[in-house]
């Protein structure tokens, strides 16, 4: 299948960046019109690996987050990129319930959320040189049979 | 973002107002928190019926406060929780603990 629209953001590490870039996402799929729901399973899931990429990834340090997405007729992959940390053990890390800070009050269920709201979730990642997630989901909505 | 603070009795109701995220999870955190330790606090109830976003950031936020009001014998609950966030809610394991209403009426019944 041919995508039939693609867009590019790159922006700093900071936390008022995870409600910017996840509204991003959200109105670029709103052009092939999907159902309420779909909109907010994206932005949710945007907002897991974003905020992953500037709590874990760079640790509050300054760095850049790239998101890329492209569009389908009925359909979005989406990815989000950081240069940071890295992951050691991905398996671990996408148990529910997993997390590296647990006194920071985090509940370990990011991953969990990106995999339901979202059909694919797969994670690239290299200690020392940072996270790649990669996103699909099909809008059930949209797909004619 | 707000906290909207209020009482029925000693029960505190918190109503969160606007995306609950990691950006916002602080100053949530330190505005119920700082309600928690006047004497009066002893049951809180977390309204997020003007909630309009929440991630996983949220149920850390929630399962911290629970753990607080615990300690000091309390009970918490939270109300007016929307489809989407009951799917959070749901696969977090959160619902084990923490009881959801459907409004301020019932949950002060329950508690
Ligand atoms: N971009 C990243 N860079 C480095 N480590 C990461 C990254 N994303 C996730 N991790 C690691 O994977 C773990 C699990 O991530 P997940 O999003 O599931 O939970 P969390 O962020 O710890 O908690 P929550 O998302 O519920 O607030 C994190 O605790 C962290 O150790
Ligand atoms: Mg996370």
């Amino acid at each position: 299948m041919q995508p039939i629209n693609q867009m590019k953001l790159e922006f700093s590490s900071k936390s008022n960046n995870e409600g910017f870039a996840r509204v991003v996402a959200a109105a670029f799929v709103s052009q092939i019109d999907p159902t309420v729901e779909e909109m907010a399973d994206v932005k949710t899931a945007v907002s897991e690996a974003v905020t992953n990429a500037i709590i874990h990834g760079y640790e509050n340090s300054n760095g850049l987050v790239r998101m890329k997405c492209i569009l389908f007729s009925d359909a979005v992959e989406i990815f989000v990129e950081d240069d940071g940390e890295g992951i050691s053990d991905v398996d671990l890390a996408r148990q529910p319930m997993y997390t590296s800070k647990p006194e920071m009050e985090r509940s370990g269920m990011g991953f969990t959320v990106m995999e339901s709201f979202m059909d694919k979730v797969e994670v690239i990642s290299e200690v020392g040189k940072g996270t790649k997630v990669f996103m699909y989901k099909k809008f059930n909505s949209l797909s004619k049979e | 973002m707000k906290v909207k603070i209020s009482y029925k009795g000693s029960t505190l109701i918190a109503g969160i107002i606007g995306e609950l995220d990691h950006h916002s999870a602080e100053y949530i955190r330190g505005k119920i928190d700082s309600e928690l330790i006047k004497a009066t606090t002893k049951n809180v109830i977390l309204d997020f019926s003007k909630v309009s976003f929440m991630d996983s950031s949220g149920i850390g936020v929630i399962m911290g406060r629970y753990k607080n009001v615990s300690k000091l014998n309390g009970k918490l609950s939270v109300i007016n929780v929307n489809d989407q966030m009951m799917r959070i809610f749901e696969m977090s394991g959160l619902l084990k603990v923490i009881p959801t209403y459907d409004n301020i009426d019932v949950a002060m019944n329950k508690m």
